[in-house]
Protein backbone atom coordinates (compact mmCIF):
# COMPACT_ATOMS: atom_id res chain seq x y z
CA UNK A 1 0.00 0.00 0.00
CA UNK A 2 1.34 3.44 -0.88
CA UNK A 3 0.36 6.97 0.21
CA UNK A 4 2.78 7.07 3.13
CA UNK A 5 4.74 10.12 2.06
CA UNK A 6 2.49 12.77 3.58
CA UNK A 7 1.37 10.75 6.56
CA UNK A 8 4.17 10.54 9.17
CA UNK A 9 1.90 9.00 11.77
CA UNK A 10 1.06 6.19 9.40
CA UNK A 11 4.73 5.49 8.73
CA UNK A 12 5.47 5.57 12.45
CA UNK A 13 2.72 3.01 12.99
CA UNK A 14 4.59 0.51 10.79
CA UNK A 15 6.94 -0.17 13.69
CA UNK A 16 5.77 -1.66 16.97
CA UNK A 17 8.01 -2.40 19.94
CA UNK A 18 8.32 -6.03 18.92
CA UNK A 19 7.14 -6.22 15.31
CA UNK A 20 7.30 -4.42 11.98
CA UNK A 21 4.69 -4.14 9.25
CA UNK A 22 5.45 -6.03 6.04
CA UNK A 23 5.14 -2.84 3.97
CA UNK A 24 8.53 -1.79 5.36
CA UNK A 25 10.08 -4.42 3.08
CA UNK A 26 7.80 -4.67 0.09
CA UNK A 27 6.25 -1.25 -0.60
CA UNK A 28 8.03 0.68 -3.41
CA UNK A 29 6.78 3.99 -1.96
CA UNK A 30 8.37 3.19 1.38
CA UNK A 31 11.63 2.43 -0.43
CA UNK A 32 11.65 5.89 -2.06
CA UNK A 33 10.99 7.53 1.31
CA UNK A 34 13.77 5.46 2.87
CA UNK A 35 16.24 6.77 0.33
CA UNK A 36 15.30 10.36 1.18
CA UNK A 37 14.85 10.16 4.94
CA UNK A 38 17.17 7.33 6.05
CA UNK A 39 19.86 7.05 3.37
CA UNK A 40 20.26 10.71 2.37
CA UNK A 41 20.20 12.07 5.92
CA UNK A 42 22.69 9.75 7.56
CA UNK A 43 26.35 8.85 7.02
CA UNK A 44 26.81 6.37 4.21
CA UNK A 45 30.06 4.55 3.43
CA UNK A 46 31.62 5.63 0.13
CA UNK A 47 35.08 4.03 0.06
CA UNK A 48 38.54 4.08 1.58
CA UNK A 49 41.24 6.70 1.08
CA UNK A 50 43.70 3.99 -0.05
CA UNK A 51 41.59 3.59 -3.21
CA UNK A 52 42.35 7.17 -4.29
CA UNK A 53 46.01 7.65 -3.30
CA UNK A 54 47.00 10.33 -5.87
CA UNK A 55 45.59 13.80 -6.57
CA UNK A 56 42.61 13.66 -8.97
CA UNK A 57 42.06 9.93 -8.33
CA UNK A 58 38.37 9.24 -8.04
CA UNK A 59 36.00 6.52 -6.91
CA UNK A 60 32.28 6.37 -7.61
CA UNK A 61 29.42 4.90 -5.64
CA UNK A 62 25.64 5.04 -5.67
CA UNK A 63 24.35 6.43 -2.40
CA UNK A 64 20.61 6.45 -1.77
CA UNK A 65 20.37 5.49 -5.47
CA UNK A 66 22.15 8.74 -6.44
CA UNK A 67 25.48 8.68 -8.30
CA UNK A 68 28.30 10.15 -6.21
CA UNK A 69 32.04 10.44 -6.75
CA UNK A 70 34.84 11.22 -4.35
CA UNK A 71 38.05 12.84 -5.56
CA UNK A 72 41.47 13.18 -3.95
CA UNK A 73 42.45 16.85 -3.81
CA UNK A 74 45.84 18.37 -4.52
CA UNK A 75 46.22 19.15 -0.79
CA UNK A 76 45.65 15.48 0.12
CA UNK A 77 42.07 15.99 1.26
CA UNK A 78 39.04 14.18 -0.10
CA UNK A 79 35.88 15.78 -1.46
CA UNK A 80 32.68 14.20 -2.69
CA UNK A 81 30.17 15.42 -5.26
CA UNK A 82 27.04 14.36 -7.05
CA UNK A 83 28.30 12.58 -10.17
CA UNK A 84 26.32 14.82 -12.52
CA UNK A 85 27.30 17.50 -15.00
CA UNK A 86 25.94 20.90 -13.96
CA UNK A 87 24.84 21.52 -17.56
CA UNK A 88 22.50 18.85 -18.92
CA UNK A 89 22.97 16.35 -16.12
CA UNK A 90 25.02 13.58 -17.71
CA UNK A 91 26.87 11.36 -15.29
CA UNK A 92 30.39 12.77 -15.43
CA UNK A 93 32.45 9.64 -14.87
CA UNK A 94 31.20 6.24 -15.91
CA UNK A 95 34.07 4.07 -14.64
CA UNK A 96 34.03 2.82 -11.07
CA UNK A 97 37.42 4.42 -10.42
CA UNK A 98 40.19 6.26 -12.21
CA UNK A 99 41.94 9.60 -12.46
CA UNK A 100 40.22 12.72 -13.74
CA UNK A 101 43.34 14.32 -15.16
CA UNK A 102 43.73 18.06 -14.79
CA UNK A 103 40.07 18.64 -15.54
CA UNK A 104 36.99 16.55 -15.13
CA UNK A 105 35.37 16.90 -18.53
CA UNK A 106 31.83 15.98 -19.42
CA UNK A 107 31.92 13.72 -22.50
CA UNK A 108 28.72 15.25 -23.92
CA UNK A 109 29.50 19.01 -24.35
CA UNK A 110 32.97 19.36 -22.79
CA UNK A 111 31.93 21.40 -19.77
CA UNK A 112 34.92 20.92 -17.49
CA UNK A 113 35.48 21.07 -13.75
CA UNK A 114 38.39 21.26 -11.34
CA UNK A 115 38.95 18.58 -8.69
CA UNK A 116 37.35 20.95 -6.16
CA UNK A 117 34.13 20.83 -8.18
CA UNK A 118 34.29 24.37 -9.53
CA UNK A 119 33.42 25.03 -13.15
CA UNK A 120 36.63 25.55 -15.14
CA UNK A 121 35.46 26.06 -18.71
CA UNK A 122 32.48 26.02 -21.07
CA UNK A 123 33.06 25.78 -24.85
CA UNK A 124 31.95 28.84 -26.83
CA UNK A 125 31.25 30.70 -23.62
CA UNK A 126 30.16 33.89 -25.38
CA UNK A 127 26.93 32.08 -26.21
CA UNK A 128 25.93 32.77 -22.61
CA UNK A 129 26.74 36.48 -22.70
CA UNK A 130 23.84 38.44 -21.32
CA UNK A 131 21.85 35.30 -20.42
CA UNK A 132 22.37 35.60 -16.67
CA UNK A 133 24.44 32.42 -16.49
CA UNK A 134 26.17 33.83 -13.40
CA UNK A 135 22.87 33.46 -11.51
CA UNK A 136 22.18 29.90 -12.69
CA UNK A 137 22.50 26.60 -10.86
CA UNK A 138 24.84 25.43 -13.60
CA UNK A 139 27.58 28.00 -13.00
CA UNK A 140 28.03 26.79 -9.44
CA UNK A 141 29.67 23.59 -10.67
CA UNK A 142 29.42 20.20 -9.04
CA UNK A 143 27.14 19.83 -6.04
CA UNK A 144 29.26 18.96 -3.00
CA UNK A 145 28.34 16.26 -0.53
CA UNK A 146 29.40 16.40 3.12
CA UNK A 147 32.13 13.90 3.95
CA UNK A 148 33.73 12.59 7.09
CA UNK A 149 36.77 10.33 7.25
CA UNK A 150 37.38 7.89 10.08
CA UNK A 151 40.56 5.77 10.02
CA UNK A 152 40.61 6.22 6.24
CA UNK A 153 36.97 5.16 5.74
CA UNK A 154 35.10 7.88 3.88
CA UNK A 155 31.45 8.48 4.68
CA UNK A 156 29.11 10.93 2.97
CA UNK A 157 25.82 12.56 3.91
CA UNK A 158 23.79 13.71 0.91
CA UNK A 159 21.39 15.92 2.82
CA UNK A 160 22.54 19.26 4.12
CA UNK A 161 20.60 18.58 7.28
CA UNK A 162 21.24 15.60 9.48
CA UNK A 163 23.18 14.40 12.47
CA UNK A 164 26.91 15.03 12.80
CA UNK A 165 29.23 12.09 12.15
CA UNK A 166 30.24 11.43 15.78
CA UNK A 167 26.72 12.05 16.96
CA UNK A 168 25.41 9.47 14.48
CA UNK A 169 27.88 6.64 15.15
CA UNK A 170 28.87 7.34 18.76
CA UNK A 171 30.41 4.44 20.69
CA UNK A 172 29.94 2.01 17.80
CA UNK A 173 33.02 3.49 16.09
CA UNK A 174 35.29 1.37 18.27
CA UNK A 175 34.87 -1.60 15.91
CA UNK A 176 36.63 0.37 13.16
CA UNK A 177 39.45 1.20 15.58
CA UNK A 178 39.79 -2.44 16.61
CA UNK A 179 39.99 -3.43 12.93
CA UNK A 180 42.59 -0.80 11.95
CA UNK A 181 44.61 -1.35 15.12
CA UNK A 182 45.16 -4.98 14.12
CA UNK A 183 47.83 -3.45 11.90
CA UNK A 184 51.02 -2.90 13.94
CA UNK A 185 51.19 0.43 12.05
CA UNK A 186 47.55 1.24 12.71
CA UNK A 187 46.80 1.48 8.99
CA UNK A 188 44.91 -0.54 6.43
CA UNK A 189 44.54 -0.48 2.66
CA UNK A 190 41.92 -1.90 0.35
CA UNK A 191 43.35 -4.77 -1.72
CA UNK A 192 42.45 -8.01 -3.46
CA UNK A 193 39.40 -6.93 -5.46
CA UNK A 194 35.72 -6.50 -4.71
CA UNK A 195 33.04 -9.16 -4.81
CA UNK A 196 29.78 -7.71 -6.11
CA UNK A 197 26.79 -9.89 -5.27
CA UNK A 198 23.38 -8.87 -6.57
CA UNK A 199 20.54 -9.71 -4.22
CA UNK A 200 16.94 -9.79 -5.42
CA UNK A 201 15.63 -8.68 -2.05
CA UNK A 202 15.18 -5.66 0.22
CA UNK A 203 18.31 -4.13 1.77
CA UNK A 204 17.04 -4.53 5.34
CA UNK A 205 16.98 -8.33 5.13
CA UNK A 206 20.73 -8.29 4.58
CA UNK A 207 21.46 -5.72 7.29
CA UNK A 208 19.28 -7.53 9.83
CA UNK A 209 20.83 -10.89 9.00
CA UNK A 210 24.31 -9.79 10.04
CA UNK A 211 23.43 -10.00 13.71
CA UNK A 212 20.74 -12.66 13.31
CA UNK A 213 22.46 -15.41 15.26
CA UNK A 214 19.51 -17.78 15.08
CA UNK A 215 19.90 -18.51 11.36
CA UNK A 216 23.34 -20.14 10.86
CA UNK A 217 22.40 -23.51 12.34
CA UNK A 218 19.33 -23.63 10.10
CA UNK A 219 20.26 -21.88 6.86
CA UNK A 220 23.93 -22.96 6.86
CA UNK A 221 23.52 -26.52 8.06
CA UNK A 222 24.10 -27.78 4.53
CA UNK A 223 27.42 -25.94 4.09
CA UNK A 224 28.98 -25.58 7.57
CA UNK A 225 27.45 -28.85 8.74
CA UNK A 226 28.96 -30.65 5.74
CA UNK A 227 32.34 -29.00 6.37
CA UNK A 228 32.21 -30.22 9.96
CA UNK A 229 31.42 -33.78 8.84
CA UNK A 230 34.13 -33.80 6.18
CA UNK A 231 36.69 -32.94 8.84
CA UNK A 232 35.21 -35.10 11.62
CA UNK A 233 37.47 -38.12 11.00
CA UNK A 234 40.69 -36.13 11.13
CA UNK A 235 42.92 -36.48 14.19
CA UNK A 236 42.75 -33.52 16.56
CA UNK A 237 46.32 -32.45 15.78
CA UNK A 238 45.93 -32.59 11.98
CA UNK A 239 46.76 -29.18 10.48
CA UNK A 240 43.42 -27.56 9.72
CA UNK A 241 42.94 -26.08 6.25
CA UNK A 242 41.94 -22.43 6.37
CA UNK A 243 38.58 -23.23 4.75
CA UNK A 244 37.71 -25.70 7.51
CA UNK A 245 38.87 -23.27 10.18
CA UNK A 246 36.55 -20.64 8.74
CA UNK A 247 33.48 -22.65 7.72
CA UNK A 248 33.01 -25.06 10.61
CA UNK A 249 32.26 -22.38 13.28
CA UNK A 250 29.12 -21.44 11.31
CA UNK A 251 27.80 -24.78 12.51
CA UNK A 252 28.11 -23.62 16.13
CA UNK A 253 25.34 -24.45 18.59
CA UNK A 254 22.51 -22.20 19.73
CA UNK A 255 24.33 -21.98 23.04
CA UNK A 256 27.51 -20.77 21.29
CA UNK A 257 25.73 -17.96 19.48
CA UNK A 258 23.68 -17.04 22.54
CA UNK A 259 26.75 -16.71 24.78
CA UNK A 260 28.51 -14.64 22.10
CA UNK A 261 26.38 -11.68 23.16
CA UNK A 262 25.08 -8.69 21.21
CA UNK A 263 25.53 -5.00 21.96
CA UNK A 264 23.30 -2.28 20.56
CA UNK A 265 23.80 1.47 20.34
CA UNK A 266 21.35 4.23 19.57
CA UNK A 267 20.80 5.05 15.87
CA UNK A 268 20.59 1.40 14.84
CA UNK A 269 24.22 0.33 15.26
CA UNK A 270 25.15 -2.99 16.83
CA UNK A 271 27.67 -5.78 17.01
CA UNK A 272 27.40 -9.42 17.90
CA UNK A 273 30.33 -11.39 19.26
CA UNK A 274 30.76 -9.22 22.34
CA UNK A 275 32.63 -11.91 24.26
CA UNK A 276 33.91 -14.24 21.49
CA UNK A 277 32.84 -15.20 17.97
CA UNK A 278 33.21 -17.60 15.07
CA UNK A 279 36.60 -15.93 14.48
CA UNK A 280 38.03 -16.68 17.93
CA UNK A 281 39.78 -19.97 17.19
CA UNK A 282 41.99 -19.07 14.22
CA UNK A 283 45.57 -20.30 14.53
CA UNK A 284 47.90 -17.96 16.42
CA UNK A 285 50.81 -16.24 14.63
CA UNK A 286 53.48 -15.65 17.32
CA UNK A 287 55.73 -13.31 15.28
CA UNK A 288 52.74 -11.04 14.63
CA UNK A 289 51.64 -11.05 18.24
CA UNK A 290 55.16 -10.00 19.23
CA UNK A 291 55.03 -7.15 16.70
CA UNK A 292 51.70 -6.04 18.11
CA UNK A 293 53.05 -6.00 21.66
CA UNK A 294 56.01 -3.98 20.35
CA UNK A 295 53.68 -1.48 18.70
CA UNK A 296 50.96 -1.10 21.32
CA UNK A 297 52.33 -2.50 24.58
CA UNK A 298 51.21 -5.70 26.29
CA UNK A 299 47.81 -4.55 27.59
CA UNK A 300 46.50 -2.79 24.48
CA UNK A 301 47.83 -5.54 22.15
CA UNK A 302 45.99 -8.14 24.23
CA UNK A 303 42.85 -6.02 24.11
CA UNK A 304 43.04 -5.62 20.32
CA UNK A 305 43.73 -9.28 19.59
CA UNK A 306 41.15 -10.45 22.11
CA UNK A 307 38.43 -8.39 20.47
CA UNK A 308 36.96 -10.65 17.78
CA UNK A 309 33.54 -9.19 17.15
CA UNK A 310 31.34 -11.09 14.71
CA UNK A 311 29.60 -8.36 12.65
CA UNK A 312 29.31 -4.67 13.39
CA UNK A 313 26.50 -2.83 11.64
CA UNK A 314 27.07 0.86 10.95
CA UNK A 315 23.46 1.58 10.17
CA UNK A 316 22.37 1.61 7.44
CA UNK A 317 25.15 1.07 4.87
CA UNK A 318 28.27 -0.52 6.27
CA UNK A 319 28.88 -3.82 7.99
CA UNK A 320 32.34 -4.84 9.08
CA UNK A 321 34.19 -7.86 10.38
CA UNK A 322 37.14 -6.38 12.23
CA UNK A 323 38.61 -9.73 13.26
CA UNK A 324 39.08 -10.73 9.62
CA UNK A 325 39.22 -7.21 8.04
CA UNK A 326 36.43 -7.61 5.52
CA UNK A 327 33.62 -5.15 5.01
CA UNK A 328 30.29 -5.58 3.29
CA UNK A 329 28.73 -2.47 1.85
CA UNK A 330 25.00 -2.20 1.20
CA UNK A 331 23.86 -0.40 -1.98
CA UNK A 332 20.06 -0.41 -2.27
CA UNK A 333 18.79 -0.28 -5.85
CA UNK A 334 15.05 -0.93 -5.56
CA UNK A 335 12.62 -2.22 -2.96
CA UNK A 336 13.52 -5.77 -3.99
CA UNK A 337 17.06 -5.28 -5.34
CA UNK A 338 20.26 -4.68 -3.37
CA UNK A 339 23.90 -4.82 -4.36
CA UNK A 340 26.29 -6.11 -1.70
CA UNK A 341 29.96 -5.20 -2.21
CA UNK A 342 32.51 -7.17 -0.20
CA UNK A 343 35.95 -5.59 0.18
CA UNK A 344 39.17 -6.76 1.82
CA UNK A 345 41.61 -4.71 3.86
CA UNK A 346 45.29 -5.50 4.06
CA UNK A 347 46.78 -4.71 7.46
CA UNK A 348 49.97 -2.72 6.94
CA UNK A 349 52.93 -4.34 8.63
CA UNK A 350 51.15 -7.65 9.31
CA UNK A 351 52.31 -11.02 7.90
CA UNK A 352 50.78 -12.19 4.60
CA UNK A 353 48.76 -14.91 6.28
CA UNK A 354 46.24 -12.35 7.56
CA UNK A 355 45.50 -11.09 4.09
CA UNK A 356 45.30 -14.65 2.81
CA UNK A 357 42.77 -15.43 5.55
CA UNK A 358 40.79 -12.36 4.64
CA UNK A 359 40.72 -13.16 0.92
CA UNK A 360 39.83 -16.80 1.61
CA UNK A 361 37.02 -15.84 3.96
CA UNK A 362 35.64 -13.28 1.56
CA UNK A 363 35.60 -15.82 -1.27
CA UNK A 364 34.10 -18.61 0.82
CA UNK A 365 31.35 -16.50 2.36
CA UNK A 366 30.63 -13.45 0.21
CA UNK A 367 31.05 -14.57 -3.41
CA UNK A 368 28.07 -15.03 -5.73
CA UNK A 369 29.42 -18.59 -5.90
CA UNK A 370 29.55 -19.06 -2.11
CA UNK A 371 27.79 -22.11 -0.68
CA UNK A 372 27.08 -20.01 2.43
CA UNK A 373 25.86 -16.98 0.49
CA UNK A 374 23.51 -19.06 -1.67
CA UNK A 375 21.40 -20.08 1.29
CA UNK A 376 21.32 -16.57 2.80
CA UNK A 377 20.26 -15.18 -0.56
CA UNK A 378 17.57 -17.82 -0.88
CA UNK A 379 16.19 -16.95 2.57
CA UNK A 380 16.06 -13.22 1.73
CA UNK A 381 14.26 -14.03 -1.49
CA UNK A 382 11.78 -16.22 0.37
CA UNK A 383 11.15 -13.32 2.75
CA UNK A 384 10.55 -10.98 -0.18
CA UNK A 385 8.09 -13.41 -1.77
CA UNK A 386 6.50 -14.63 1.46
CA UNK A 387 5.63 -11.13 2.66
CA UNK A 388 3.39 -10.70 -0.37
CA UNK A 389 1.01 -12.86 1.66
CA UNK A 390 -1.68 -10.96 3.52
CA UNK A 391 -3.66 -12.17 6.49
CA UNK A 392 -0.84 -11.39 8.90
CA UNK A 393 0.60 -7.91 8.30
CA UNK A 394 3.34 -8.23 10.93
CA UNK A 395 6.89 -9.53 10.96
CA UNK A 396 7.64 -10.81 14.43
CA UNK A 397 10.80 -9.50 16.17
CA UNK A 398 9.86 -10.56 19.67
CA UNK A 399 12.69 -12.87 20.74
CA UNK A 400 14.00 -11.72 24.14
CA UNK A 401 12.04 -8.48 24.02
CA UNK A 402 12.03 -6.49 27.26
CA UNK A 403 10.30 -3.09 27.53
CA UNK A 404 13.34 -1.65 29.40
CA UNK A 405 15.42 -1.87 26.22
CA UNK A 406 13.46 1.02 24.65
CA UNK A 407 15.47 4.21 24.72
CA UNK A 408 18.69 2.52 25.88
CA UNK A 409 21.71 4.20 24.29
CA UNK A 410 24.10 1.29 24.86
CA UNK A 411 22.97 -2.16 25.94
CA UNK A 412 24.55 -5.63 25.93
CA UNK A 413 22.33 -8.72 26.02
CA UNK A 414 22.36 -12.41 25.10
CA UNK A 415 23.46 -13.14 21.54
CA UNK A 416 20.29 -14.74 20.19
CA UNK A 417 18.08 -11.79 21.10
CA UNK A 418 16.42 -10.02 18.17
CA UNK A 419 17.24 -6.72 19.85
CA UNK A 420 19.52 -5.53 17.03
CA UNK A 421 16.60 -5.62 14.56
CA UNK A 422 14.23 -3.84 16.95
CA UNK A 423 16.95 -1.30 17.56
CA UNK A 424 17.33 -0.70 13.81
CA UNK A 425 13.59 -0.20 13.39
CA UNK A 426 13.40 2.30 16.22
CA UNK A 427 15.71 4.72 14.43
CA UNK A 428 14.11 3.80 11.10
CA UNK A 429 10.68 4.82 12.40
CA UNK A 430 12.07 8.06 13.81
CA UNK A 431 13.79 9.05 10.57
CA UNK A 432 11.00 7.85 8.31
CA UNK A 433 8.31 9.81 10.11
CA UNK A 434 10.32 13.06 9.91
CA UNK A 435 9.23 14.86 6.71
CA UNK B 1 47.60 -39.08 -24.88
CA UNK B 2 46.42 -38.00 -28.27
CA UNK B 3 44.70 -34.77 -29.23
CA UNK B 4 41.52 -36.73 -29.85
CA UNK B 5 41.62 -38.16 -26.31
CA UNK B 6 42.15 -34.71 -24.82
CA UNK B 7 39.28 -33.19 -26.76
CA UNK B 8 36.96 -36.08 -25.86
CA UNK B 9 37.92 -35.63 -22.22
CA UNK B 10 36.92 -31.97 -22.22
CA UNK B 11 33.54 -32.69 -23.77
CA UNK B 12 32.99 -35.50 -21.29
CA UNK B 13 33.89 -33.25 -18.37
CA UNK B 14 31.15 -30.78 -19.32
CA UNK B 15 28.66 -33.57 -19.89
CA UNK B 16 29.27 -35.05 -16.43
CA UNK B 17 28.46 -31.64 -14.93
CA UNK B 18 25.26 -31.17 -16.90
CA UNK B 19 24.13 -34.69 -15.98
CA UNK B 20 24.95 -33.99 -12.31
CA UNK B 21 27.36 -36.91 -12.20
CA UNK B 22 29.43 -34.91 -9.73
CA UNK B 23 31.16 -37.85 -8.06
CA UNK B 24 32.55 -38.95 -11.40
CA UNK B 25 33.46 -35.35 -12.23
CA UNK B 26 35.32 -35.00 -8.94
CA UNK B 27 37.49 -37.99 -9.84
CA UNK B 28 38.72 -36.15 -12.95
CA UNK B 29 40.83 -33.87 -10.72
CA UNK B 30 44.35 -34.73 -9.59
CA UNK B 31 44.98 -34.87 -5.85
CA UNK B 32 46.31 -31.30 -6.03
CA UNK B 33 43.74 -30.19 -8.60
CA UNK B 34 41.86 -26.88 -8.43
CA UNK B 35 38.73 -25.36 -9.92
CA UNK B 36 39.20 -21.61 -10.29
CA UNK B 37 36.88 -18.80 -11.37
CA UNK B 38 38.92 -15.55 -11.17
CA UNK B 39 37.28 -12.28 -10.18
CA UNK B 40 39.23 -10.07 -12.56
CA UNK B 41 40.62 -10.28 -16.06
CA UNK B 42 44.14 -11.77 -16.21
CA UNK B 43 44.10 -12.33 -12.44
CA UNK B 44 47.54 -13.78 -11.69
CA UNK B 45 46.91 -15.24 -8.28
CA UNK B 46 44.15 -16.80 -6.18
CA UNK B 47 45.71 -16.73 -2.72
CA UNK B 48 46.20 -12.98 -2.33
CA UNK B 49 43.34 -11.80 -4.49
CA UNK B 50 39.70 -12.65 -4.07
CA UNK B 51 38.15 -14.99 -6.63
CA UNK B 52 34.58 -15.95 -7.40
CA UNK B 53 35.68 -19.52 -6.64
CA UNK B 54 38.98 -21.25 -5.95
CA UNK B 55 38.43 -24.77 -4.76
CA UNK B 56 40.69 -27.70 -4.01
CA UNK B 57 39.35 -31.23 -3.74
CA UNK B 58 38.19 -30.66 -0.17
CA UNK B 59 36.06 -27.67 -1.13
CA UNK B 60 34.76 -29.40 -4.26
CA UNK B 61 33.76 -32.36 -2.11
CA UNK B 62 31.96 -29.96 0.24
CA UNK B 63 30.11 -28.35 -2.66
CA UNK B 64 29.07 -31.72 -4.08
CA UNK B 65 27.94 -33.13 -0.72
CA UNK B 66 25.96 -29.97 -0.01
CA UNK B 67 24.17 -30.10 -3.36
CA UNK B 68 23.31 -33.71 -2.58
CA UNK B 69 21.46 -32.55 0.54
CA UNK B 70 19.07 -30.33 -1.45
CA UNK B 71 19.94 -27.19 0.58
CA UNK B 72 17.48 -24.25 0.84
CA UNK B 73 18.87 -22.60 -2.28
CA UNK B 74 18.16 -25.73 -4.33
CA UNK B 75 14.40 -25.31 -4.10
CA UNK B 76 13.68 -25.13 -6.95
CA UNK B 77 16.60 -27.15 -8.24
CA UNK B 78 19.21 -25.71 -10.63
CA UNK B 79 20.22 -27.29 -13.95
CA UNK B 80 23.10 -26.42 -16.21
CA UNK B 81 23.98 -26.71 -19.87
CA UNK B 82 27.46 -26.20 -21.26
CA UNK B 83 27.85 -25.50 -24.96
CA UNK B 84 31.49 -25.85 -25.95
CA UNK B 85 33.36 -24.64 -28.96
CA UNK B 86 35.96 -27.12 -30.27
CA UNK B 87 38.82 -27.22 -27.71
CA UNK B 88 42.22 -26.07 -28.91
CA UNK B 89 45.49 -27.36 -27.55
CA UNK B 90 47.51 -24.29 -26.64
CA UNK B 91 50.65 -26.06 -25.52
CA UNK B 92 51.99 -29.49 -24.69
CA UNK B 93 54.98 -29.60 -22.43
CA UNK B 94 56.14 -33.06 -21.38
CA UNK B 95 53.30 -34.46 -19.30
CA UNK B 96 51.20 -31.26 -19.22
CA UNK B 97 48.67 -30.00 -21.74
CA UNK B 98 47.07 -26.59 -21.73
CA UNK B 99 43.81 -26.34 -23.64
CA UNK B 100 41.51 -23.43 -24.38
CA UNK B 101 37.81 -23.84 -24.98
CA UNK B 102 35.26 -21.09 -25.56
CA UNK B 103 32.00 -21.90 -23.84
CA UNK B 104 28.48 -20.81 -23.29
CA UNK B 105 26.95 -21.80 -19.97
CA UNK B 106 23.33 -21.57 -18.93
CA UNK B 107 21.97 -22.21 -15.46
CA UNK B 108 18.22 -22.59 -15.09
CA UNK B 109 16.23 -22.58 -11.87
CA UNK B 110 12.46 -22.38 -11.71
CA UNK B 111 11.28 -19.64 -14.06
CA UNK B 112 14.71 -18.04 -14.36
CA UNK B 113 17.72 -18.71 -16.53
CA UNK B 114 21.14 -17.10 -16.36
CA UNK B 115 23.55 -17.15 -19.22
CA UNK B 116 27.34 -16.77 -19.23
CA UNK B 117 30.14 -17.06 -21.69
CA UNK B 118 33.90 -17.07 -21.55
CA UNK B 119 36.97 -19.25 -21.91
CA UNK B 120 37.85 -22.33 -19.97
CA UNK B 121 41.52 -23.21 -19.66
CA UNK B 122 42.29 -26.81 -18.72
CA UNK B 123 45.70 -27.71 -17.36
CA UNK B 124 45.74 -31.45 -17.87
CA UNK B 125 48.22 -34.13 -16.89
CA UNK B 126 48.35 -37.84 -17.57
CA UNK B 127 47.66 -40.12 -14.60
CA UNK B 128 47.63 -43.89 -15.22
CA UNK B 129 47.31 -43.24 -18.93
CA UNK B 130 44.30 -40.95 -18.61
CA UNK B 131 43.89 -37.16 -18.64
CA UNK B 132 43.35 -35.56 -15.26
CA UNK B 133 42.68 -31.92 -14.35
CA UNK B 134 45.36 -30.07 -12.43
CA UNK B 135 43.61 -26.75 -12.94
CA UNK B 136 40.32 -25.80 -14.52
CA UNK B 137 40.33 -22.04 -14.88
CA UNK B 138 37.11 -20.40 -16.02
CA UNK B 139 37.56 -16.88 -17.36
CA UNK B 140 34.05 -15.44 -17.29
CA UNK B 141 33.53 -12.65 -19.81
CA UNK B 142 31.62 -10.63 -17.20
CA UNK B 143 33.67 -11.65 -14.16
CA UNK B 144 33.63 -8.07 -12.82
CA UNK B 145 29.87 -7.63 -13.06
CA UNK B 146 27.53 -7.68 -10.09
CA UNK B 147 26.34 -11.27 -10.28
CA UNK B 148 23.44 -13.20 -8.81
CA UNK B 149 23.95 -16.61 -7.20
CA UNK B 150 25.68 -19.03 -9.56
CA UNK B 151 25.00 -22.36 -7.92
CA UNK B 152 26.38 -25.11 -10.14
CA UNK B 153 29.76 -25.62 -11.83
CA UNK B 154 30.82 -23.48 -14.80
Amino acid sequence: MTGYRDDPARIGALVRDDAVHRDAYIDPGIFRIEMERVWARTWIYVGHVSQIPEPEDYLTADIATEPVLMIRQADGGVRAFRNRCAHKGAKLVADRSGNTGRFLRCPYHNWSYRADGSLAAIPLRQGYDGTGLECSEAVRGLRPVATSIYRGLVFARLSEDGPGFDEWFGGALSSIDYMADRSPEGEMEIAGGVLRYMHDSNWKFFVENLNDTMHPMAAHESSAGTAKELWADQPADAPKPMAIEQLVPFAGSYDFFDKMGVRVFENGHSWSGVHFSIHSAYAAVPEYEAAMVGAYGEARAKDILGTVRHNTVYYPSLTIKGAIQTIRVVRPIAVDKTLIESWSFRLKGAPDIFFKRNVTYNRLINSPMSVVGHDDQQCYRLLQEGLAAGGNEWVNLQRDYHPEERGAADLTVNGTSEISMRNQFRVWARLMSTP
Amino acid sequence: MTEVEIVRFIYREARLLDEKRWDEWYELFTEDGHYWVPLTRDQPDAEFHTSLAYEDRLLLRLRIERLGRRPPSQHPESWSQHVLQAPEIESHDGEAWLTRTAFHYAEARGDEMQSYTGLVLHHLVEVDGKPRIRLKRVNLLNCEAALPSIQLFL
